[in-house]
């Protein structure tokens, strides 16, 4: 599976199918860290990643002024 | 993973409520818990004139979105910084917002009116980034929303933003900081009401809530942001909140019911000190406004 990460954007290549659980354990990033998007869809983390599938995992923290 | 509210299948869970949505149910807790907040804290009516501040990402946007599906009456004001690529970009994503909504976006562009990017100005003022980012866009929402007669300036500051605020507040004592610290601050001595809707929901539910309902926005953070105290925060609340989920809402909540009326006063009396800038007609405690001292050090020819 392709797995597109952010900031900054890069992409790594992983063998599924996978649980969101083990992909989040294996990449070490935090689940409430993340949205999980499996080929465009959000997914729990009780989900299951094919080999075949595109992954982003889109980071939901941002800082700056307040 | 079931929806807590239909037993559809869930795709967010939000663990501070033990829970997971569907996307229309997941879609129906972002609004209800904005109308809540609005409602609780008494922001603002379905009579009155709102103006949503909007940079490009996630919180502004789904706010916006929110309360024009709540019905209320929204504009968007949005600030160019001129920081490079990024503020280009973020611009796109308000603009197509506005334009696919035929909504009312305001641009303010601090370059072309004032004469300095956040990068030139902070520099001139020894200040960090984000404070002079914070200090310009504060004045510019106040004095925006006053120029348009809007009743109230809307930011999407959600309840981890408020929460790692609230922390390094407590962990300075700033009292008068506290003190204004309030997902309401109401009009007077020249400022336009400021609220806060978002304050129920947490960052993960906003960026949901622009996915499941195809809200492009900016991903990637401010190239400036990197390793400000903000973020360090919100760090440390993390990891508070990954082992005792309902942490953030827990010390957040709890302030604004029981510590919040304690400081009230010390605000209330920082107002009373308040006079117009004699260039801007802002208020200040000081000569002149930190905005305008911000533009004459960054527009001062070396």
């Amino acid at each position: 599976m392709k797995v597109i990460m952010r900031n900054p954007r890069r992409e790594i290549e992983l063998r599924g199918p996978l649980s969101v659980t083990s992909l989040l354990a294996t990449t070490e990033v935090r689940r409430e860290a993340v949205l999980v998007i499996v080929d465009g869809t959000l997914v729990t983390a009780d989900a299951t990643v094919e080999d075949s599938a595109t992954v982003e995992l889109r980071p939901v923290i941002s800082g700056g002024s307040s | 993973m079931k929806c807590r509210v239909c037993r559809d299948p869930a795709v967010i869970e939000v663990r501070r409520h033990n829970a997971g949505f569907c996307h229309p149910c997941f879609v129906k807790h972002c609004r209800d818990q904005v109308k809540k907040a609005v409602d609780a804290y008494k922001m603002f009516s379905e009579n009155e004139r709102v103006l949503v501040a909007v940079s490009g990402g996630k919180d502004s946007l789904a706010l916006w979105d929110i309360l024009v599906k709540l019905g209320y009456r929204v504009d968007g004001l949005y600030i160019g910084l001129g920081i490079g690529d990024y503020s280009s970009e973020s611009a796109q994503y308000a603009r197509s917002f506005a334009k696919a909504r035929e909504a009312t976006l305001v641009e303010v562009d601090l370059p072309a009116t004032y004469g300095f990017d956040i990068a030139t100005g902070s520099k001139a003022a020894r200040r960090a980034p984000c404070s002079a980012c914070g200090l310009s866009k504060r004045h510019l929402f106040n004095s925006e929303a006053l120029r348009g007669g809007y009743d109230v300036l809307a930011t999407g500051h959600n309840l981890d933003d408020e929460a790692a605020v609230l922390l390094g507040n407590v962990l300075r004592w700033d009292l008068a900081y506290l003190g204004r610290q309030h997902p309401v601050l109401e009009a007077g001595g020249g400022f336009v009401r400021k609220v806060k809707p978002l304050v129920r929901l947490a960052e993960r539910e906003t960026a949901a809530y622009c996915v499941l309902e195809g809200i492009d926005y900016i991903v990637e953070e401010c190239p400036m942001s990197v390793g400000n105290r903000h973020l360090a925060y919100k760090g440390v609340l993390d990891d508070l909140e990954e082992s005792s989920p309902g942490s953030k809402a827990s010390f957040l909540f709890g302030y604004l019911e029981r510590g919040s009326p304690l400081v009230a006063g010390v605000s209330a009396a920082e107002r009373e000190a308040l006079h117009p800038c004699p260039t801007c007609a802002s208020p200040t405690v000081s000569e002149v406004c930190a905005f305008c001292k911000l533009v004459e050090k960054a527009t001062a020819k070396r």
